[in-house]
């Protein structure tokens, strides 16, 4: 009897309390989309009137020299492609393989140990790895290909797959971890072998998480600047052979990263680096877009075979 | 490899000076406040990027000497400098080339005479591996192996390794003149540009890292910043010519080719608190900063201007 005129007094503070914690909720969701909005439109405005005072098809030649006003992009381009592409080709097997391991063959001593320290690489800071690159993994890759220099795209694609795979095995090892035991008890019993179970049941299964965790490494490789800064010689060469990859190589990152310090405001260089943000924008946002159609399409199959 | 020496390796010098200037006039006010408001004599120097850390190396170390001389110090090219100086807003222009004869002109026009200081000198080394054979080049060959017309050490007497080219991003003051000089052998028609695959890195370290450890490579760098176990390489000016090494008496006698003077231009015969900061600059005190941040001091015997007040 006594408890229920205070409940009462408590009701309105709880609506209240409940109507402005929902707003901030909703308005800290909303601000994602607002922030990268604002983002876009920014870099549209300051990089939009470099298609007009470079010509297009300056701007898409195969010679980057600001200071002389040669203004092509497509070296660029290429650069942070070819490194990138080099840096999933070993980031995914391994971070998969990685993840796997830890989630399904590891006993839990190893795992206990293993998930902590890739965690930890997640958090070395990119310039340590940059110098460790720059010091011993250059030397080391121009010995032993027989190279003319170290600093290649190579070093920068090997180094970004060190930065990409912690987070590439900490969530698709979630992922994997994710999916219910009664899964891989059904396979195993239906005479299934570990291999099979993994690979036919375990992985399809926690598919959106693993590909979340693949596009979620490649934003963070394409992204990178310092490490890539150090290591891959910065040459702006159109990179378009097979070869490019054990050449040098200049990424957009790096470019920006160089050059956005010393700009003049307002100059066509300065729009024509806000331009190459931009490409690099579009680029993640592709990425991205890509992805989520690719779940999205196996879910919606994954549904209709379960019903 | 310790972390001092990483954080040492990516935080530009330039950056740490600002800081540094920043603190320094942050400090001003209490400093003024402890001794009696004298009137505060105030310098307006501006000018030469290549030059803008060695004036705020100056001018902090001058301000620590003379808490009541204030120096502002900015940079912007010596154009900009010497611009500023025509229209009579600053005292002090600093300039990595000599005034043009135009700019003389609109000067006097405006009844301004520039006068003309040396105030430090700066030479580019050019530096590869200690176990390269080659050991001498002249500018032409140098400007080729740039250009990437030449693409192998065994035309320029080396062995048959192919040539790896290290330059400085092209926002630093030693890529362009390194560009202008060496690889356009000063010849303002020329438009030949620095081959594409040459290796741009975004530090001096980066280059005498590279070069220590790769027998292909060929760097350049300001004189001051090549370590001693690395070879640098004798250059000459026509291919007949006398090979000279840089050091601080082949760039103050004007025989190695890769140097320039680098200048202060004051309005007039400078006077008051510009005269004595002009004589302290030519002192020893301050031309061992000069030495600290790579360039080449002035020799002793250069024009008696330390005098001028």
């Amino acid at each position: 009897m006594r408890a229920h005129p205070r409940a009462g007094a408590a009701e309105p503070l709880r609506n209240w309390q409940e109507a402005v914690l929902s707003r901030v909720i909703r308005l800290s969701g909303y601000s994602a989309i607002v922030f990268v909005g604002l983002i876009f439109l920014f870099l549209v405005r300051e990089g939009l009137p470099a298609l007009v005072e470079v010509p297009l098809a300056d701007l898409f030649s195969a010679r980057w020299y600001p200071i002389e006003g040669y203004f092509g992009v497509l070296p660029l381009i290429t650069g942070s492609l070819i490194v990138t592409v080099g840096a999933m080709a070993v980031a995914i097997p391994f971070g998969i393989g990685t993840a796997m391991f830890i989630s399904e063959i590891a006993p839990r001593w190893a795992r206990e140990v293993l998930k902590p320290m890739v965690e930890l690489l997640g958090g070395l800071p990119s310039v340590v790895l940059g110098f460790l690159g720059m010091l011993v993994l250059s030397p080391f890759l121009r010995q032993a290909l027989d190279l003319p220099t170290g600093l290649t795209a190579l070093a920068g694609s090997l180094l970004l797959a060190g930065i990409a795979l912690p987070t590439i095995v900490s969530i698709a090892e979630d992922a994997l971890d994710a999916v219910p035991k009664s899964y891989r008890e059904g396979a195993l019993a239906l005479g299934a072998t570990r291999w099979q179970t993994m690979w036919g049941v375990t992985l399809p299964a926690a598919r959106s998480g693993v590909l979340t965790a693949v596009m979620l490494g490649i934003g963070r490789a394409i992204g990178e600047t310092m490490a890539v800064m150090m290591v891959t010689g910065n040459a702006p060469v159109l990179a378009v052979r097979l070869a490019s990859i054990v050449a040098p190589a200049r990424t957009m990152t790096a470019t920006i990263a160089a050059e956005m310090g010393e700009v003049a405001s307002g100059s066509t260089h300065y729009h024509v680096l806000f331009f190459i943000g931009m490409v690099l924008f579009l680029i993640s946002l592709a990425v991205n877009v890509a992805a989520s159609a690719v779940v999205f399409r196996q879910r919606t199959r994954a549904e209709r075979v379960l019903s | 490899m310790d972390l001092s020496t990483i954080i040492a390796m990516m935080s530009s010098p330039r950056v740490l000076l600002i800081a540094m200037a920043i603190l320094a006039a942050g400090c001003g006010p209490a400093s003024n406040a402890a001794t009696p408001p004298a009137a505060a004599e105030y310098i307006e120097n501006r000018g030469s990027d290549t030059i803008v850390n060695l004036a705020l190396a100056w001018a902090e170390r001058y301000q620590q000497l003379y808490p009541e001389v204030r120096i502002s110090v900015s940079g912007g090219g010596s154009g900009v400098g010497i611009t500023a100086l025509i229209n009579g807003t600053v005292d002090l222009a600093n300039a990595s080339r000599q005034i043009k004869p135009e700019e003389m002109q609109e000067a006097q026009a405006r009844g301004i005479q520039p006068v003309e200081f040396v105030i430090a000198r700066d030479a580019i080394a050019v530096i590869v591996h200690p176990d390269n054979p080659v050991g001498q080049l002249t500018l032409q060959q140098l400007s080729d192996i740039y250009s990437g017309k030449i693409n192998n050490w065994r035309e320029v007497g080396g062995e048959d390794r192919p040539i790896v080219r290290l330059s400085r991003e092209t926002n630093s003051g030693t890529h362009v003149y390194f560009l202008e000089t060496v690889v356009r052998l000063g010849r303002s028609d020329s438009d030949t540009l620095f081959s594409a695959d040459t290796l741009l890195l975004p530090s001096s370290e980066g280059i005498v890292y590279e070069v220590r450890q790769n027998p292909n490579a060929i760097g350049y760098d300001g004189l001051g910043y090549v370590p001693a176990d690395l070879r640098v390489i004798a250059v000459a000016r026509d291919a007949g010519g006398p090979f000279v090494l840089p050091s601080v008496a082949t760039v103050n006698d004007q025989s190695y080719p890769v140097a320039r003077d680098l200048y202060i231009y004051s309005a007039g015969e400078p006077a008051g608190a510009a005269a004595a900061y002009l004589a302290w600059i030519l002192s020893p005190e301050a031309q061992s900063i000069v030495a600290d941040l790579g360039f080449v001091p002035v020799a002793a015997e250069s024009p008696g201007q330390a005098q001028a007040d």
